[in-house]
């Protein structure tokens, strides 16, 4: 039987169909990967964009550019497509990579659902996208409530286009759950003989926790926007206090979805970095065992801390006390995982290329994003620091210069793997000192505005905050230019023409079985399954 | 040559800033409540600790990075865990957030007891202003920006720029020196959120709850702060001012405001000449209406509908009457009915039907508001 799987397979070897059908009909995990990576890449410019018009509104006192009424679009969008449109997506399209690659699998194991889990992104965020070219074109609002689009704002008093991004939210959680039930099942079912679950690659195992996150939350924020859905348009009040319902029942459900959310978009960046600090520190990653256990806390933490985002909706003081207490028990196992790349890197023999450089400064800035995140958690003091520009700054430290900052050190480093070709390392260089310069100038100073009391998501400020407003909007708009570096390299790098052929194990202390694949990755990854000892 | 002589202009330029920069705030201020003061200590202690732990962390990451290099031939090691260490680093964490746990329940604690107060002001949150209301006394008032021109693109370059613009108000919440004072919120429309820095207060409004927190302080002043929770178009326009004033001053205070009430009420009963309502009218108009209708009346399109020639204003007064005082179900048309006196709202009428060409001519009295109630 297996003889004949493999014959199948053979005459097939990297025979790709050809013209748009390769990608329209595609079940080739590394096709859907580049999709992925691609819609993502396109997301970040147009999600971008609106962090650029936010900041140029923001750079003086006064409203020069937009309306107060437009200002609450961009925010709500520019949050909504950074998340669900960004990150997310990126950490997919490198999982349909990079899975199959290091667990020996010869593809994802539910190919064709793997196709339409890509193909529901672009119509999700096409519905999205369209509520604004319609708000912009004078035809009613795009949705205007923030990202946490909180009820009654977003049902009662939501714009009809709230209709759109609730059909929108539901195609994306379709996208995503399918997703993970692929993953989950490619790495229970396709590990290559030998691979037992306390070998598979940090990058797998992250995933796999992170998998199960997305199918036990995404039908949680299903729910609550079929919620609102009813509450629109059927007459029920899940959530309008007059009829019975409780608004703060919505934030509950919310942020049940919402604070797995936040490790969904940073356990796989947590794999990355464990990836690329072993192989260019060229020494094997400090604590395996201890890592896995940290990221299998991490996950069930985030279960029982979700309320730390409502402190101030009046909740009973022991409620408070005990989401105060679990939130602060995070900072341990985190500190577990800071602590072994450290000790990684610690007597090793390193090297500085451009995957490195972000891996390291991941690990700086997303520790800084934790401490203000400790901070946060402190109720007394997150009194003050709720719903002002310290929030911003904090989650901005996780999520760019932690999240995204791990997506670019990804791409540089198995870009080779994937084109064959390496990338300009002089190109990756400049890219990352301008980006880090850059994004530093932009999201430090927000600490000092939120200290002194700039709330978050408002279009206009008193004078005080406009020296560091400033600061931040500079710093904005070169980090959203110093992207196009990374573009341009990595279209130099896929055409080939003036670039190094990459070997096979590409980088000198690269361990695993992708790397024992040719350069690029043949179309079909492993036919017959490698052995691991 | 030139372009040194920029580099030094441009550094020279930043140095400049960099000294203005003793007037900007960096970190949060102690405040004027034992809870404000709590939280800053708090959060002084935890984050010097954070940054204690990122010396170390970052500093043995950084010796890493110069000594442990290729470069340097520097060999790898082939050492990957160590039991002990990974021990330590679990506990030692633990120890560390058990010392800011304490102190912070300590000032949590103390936060959420509301018992003994000497009076409660009542805080509604409304789409785009708040409202007091000091309960048992009998004296309740909306506060709103002082500046409506802020609120929009065409007009907001009209404002002054000063220390005060954006956090300014109409009518202040005025408190009594060393009282505690108890505050309830709620909300008649969406979730806002009273925040004053000073006194460590964010409380969101929930329509349909009651929070509570309180304030007591022995600094009388002027305290300043603004809505935190997104709560619609104009979220970044409805500032908050409470001013501390020592007792007898309140007690003057309290006894204006009941004295101007009633002077209100008797001016209900009498019969305005159309220039009085206009006047009235208009000013009406800037705090309750401008904000969405604008002040040209042309609202903002597909968003707030345009009062210039709209049939409601043009047609039946009765029904132009009715959406004022019941407001319009489903929109964000407001029923104005408990927020305006009759002789306000019969301005407001007067006003929307007589001005920006809408020439009705109609003049509309406090008493026919009243028969329409």
């Amino acid at each position: 039987m297996s003889a004949v799987i493999e014959e199948h397979h053979e005459e097939h070897h990297d025979h790709k169909p050809t013209g748009i059908g390769r990608w329209l009909f595609s079940t080739n995990h590394k096709d859907i990967g580049t999709m992925y990576l691609c819609f993502s890449f396109l997301m970040l410019f147009i999600g971008g964009a609106m962090a650029l018009v936010i900041r140029a509104e923001l750079f003086q006192p006064g409203l020069q550019f937009v309306e107060p009424e437009f200002f609450n679009q961009m925010t709500t969008l520019h949050g909504l497509i950074m998340v669900f449109g960004v990150i997310m997506p990126a950490f997919v399209g490198l999982a349909n990579w990079m899975v199959p690659m290091m667990i020996g699998a010869p593809d994802m194991a539910l190919p064709r659902m793997n196709n339409w889990s890509f193909w529901l992104l672009p119509g999700a965020f096409g519905i999205l996208i369209a509520s604004l070219v319609m708000s912009i074109m004078g035809m009613g609002s795009a949705p205007n409530f923030g990202w946490t689009f909180y009820a009654p704002l977003s049902t009662k008093y939501g714009p009809a286009s709230t209709d759109f991004f609730i059909f929108s939210v539901h195609m994306m959680g379709i996208s995503s759950i399918m997703g993970a039930i692929n993953i989950i099942a490619t790495i229970m079912n396709l590990r290559a003989p030998g691979m037992t679950y306390m070998k598979m690659p940090i990058f797998v195992w992250t995933w796999f926790i992170t998998a199960y996150l997305l199918i036990a939350v995404m039908p949680v924020l299903a729910g609550a926007v079929t919620m609102m859905l009813t509450d629109r348009n059927f007459g029920t009040s899940f959530f309008d206090a007059a009829g019975g319902g409780d608004p703060v029942m919505f934030q509950h459900i919310f942020w049940f979805f919402g604070h797995p959310e936040v490790y969904i978009m940073i356990l796989p960046a947590f794999g990355v970095i464990s990836q690329i600090i072993p192989t260019f520190a060229r020494k094997k990653i400090f604590g395996y065992s201890s890592m896995v256990y940290a990221t299998s806390s991490i996950a069930f933490l985030s279960f029982i801390v979700w309320a730390h985002h409502m402190f101030t909706t009046g909740m009973p003081v022991t409620a408070e006390l005990f989401f105060m207490y679990a939130t602060m028990l995070i900072a341990v196992p985190t500190g577990v995982k800071v602590f072994n790349w450290v000790s990684t890197m610690w007597k090793g023999s390193m090297t500085f290329e451009t995957p490195m450089l972000f891996a390291v400064a991941f690990i700086i800035m997303f520790t800084i994003g934790g401490f203000t995140g400790l901070m946060l958690a402190i109720a007394p003091a997150d009194f003050q620091y709720h719903d002002t520009y310290f929030v911003v700054a904090h989650f901005h430290y996780v999520l760019v210069n932690g999240a995204l900052y791990s997506i670019f050190a990804a791409v540089y480093f198995w870009l080779p793997k994937w084109t064959g070709n390496m990338y300009d390392e002089k190109l990756g260089k400049l890219h990352f000192w301008v980006s880090t310069i850059s994004v530093n100038l932009l999201f430090f100073p927000m600490h000092f505005v939120g200290l002194a009391g700039m709330p978050r998501r408002i279009p206009d400020y008193n004078m005080q905050f406009a020296e560091f407003n400033q600061w931040a909007t500079v710093g904005a708009f070169i980090f959203g230019f110093s992207q196009l570096i990374l573009l341009y390299n990595i279209v130099k790098t896929v055409r080939g023409r003036r670039t190094v052929k990459a070997t096979d194990q590409v980088w000198e202390g690269a361990d695993g079985l992708e790397w024992t694949l040719p350069s690029p990755a043949p179309f079909h990854s492993f036919t017959t399954p490698p052995t691991v000892k | 040559m030139r372009a040194a002589i920029r580099v030094a202009g441009f550094i020279s330029m930043m140095l400049s800033s960099s000294l203005a920069l003793a007037e900007y705030k960096l970190d949060l201020e102690p405040g004027v409540t034992t809870f404000s003061q709590g939280a800053y200590e708090i959060h002084t202690m935890v984050m010097w600790i954070c940054v204690a732990i990122g010396v170390v962390v970052f500093g043995a990451m950084t010796y890493a990075i110069i000594k442990h290099r290729k470069s340097k031939g520097h060999e790898a090691a082939s050492f990957h865990d160590n039991t002990t260490l990974e021990i330590v680093w679990t506990i030692v964490p633990f120890i560390i957030l058990g010392f800011m746990a304490v102190p912070a329940t300590k000032v949590l604690l103390n936060m959420e007891d509301t018992s003994n107060s000497d009076m409660s002001v009542k805080i509604t949150g409304y789409q785009w202003k708040w409202h007091y209301d000091y309960l048992g006394e009998d004296v309740s008032f909306f506060s709103n920006i002082t500046t409506p021109d802020s609120l929009s693109l065409a007009t907001s370059a009209n404002v002054k720029q000063d220390e005060t613009t954006l956090l300014d108000v109409d009518n202040r919440m005025v408190i009594p020196v060393n009282k505690k004072v108890r505050l309830l919120f709620t909300s008649n429309d969406v979730i806002h959120a009273w925040w004053v820095n000073d006194f460590g207060v964010k409380k969101d409004t929930i329509p349909g709850y009651i929070n509570e927190s309180w304030i007591k302080t022995d600094k009388p002043g002027v305290y300043r702060g603004q809505c935190a929770e997104l709560c619609g178009t104009n979220h970044g326009f409805m500032p908050i001012v409470v001013e501390v004033k020592s007792e007898e001053d309140y007690l003057d205070w309290l006894a204006g405001k009941k004295a101007a009430a009633a002077e209100a009420a008797a001016s209900a009963e009498k019969t305005w000449t159309k220039d009085e309502l206009m006047a009235q009218g208009e000013k009406v108009y800037a705090t309750n209406c401008g904000a969405c209708h604008q002040a040209s009346g042309q609202g903002i399109p597909n968003v707030f509908p345009g009062l210039v020639g709209s049939p409601i204003i043009m047609g039946d007064v009765a029904k132009h009457i009715d959406v004022i005082v019941n407001g319009v179900s489903g929109t964000a048309m407001q029923a104005f009915g408990g927020q305006l006196n009759d002789a306000d709202i019969a301005a407001v009428v007067t006003y929307e039907r007589n001005a920006w060409g809408n020439d009705t001519g109609d003049v509309i009295q406090p008493s026919d508001i009243k028969a329409a109630r």
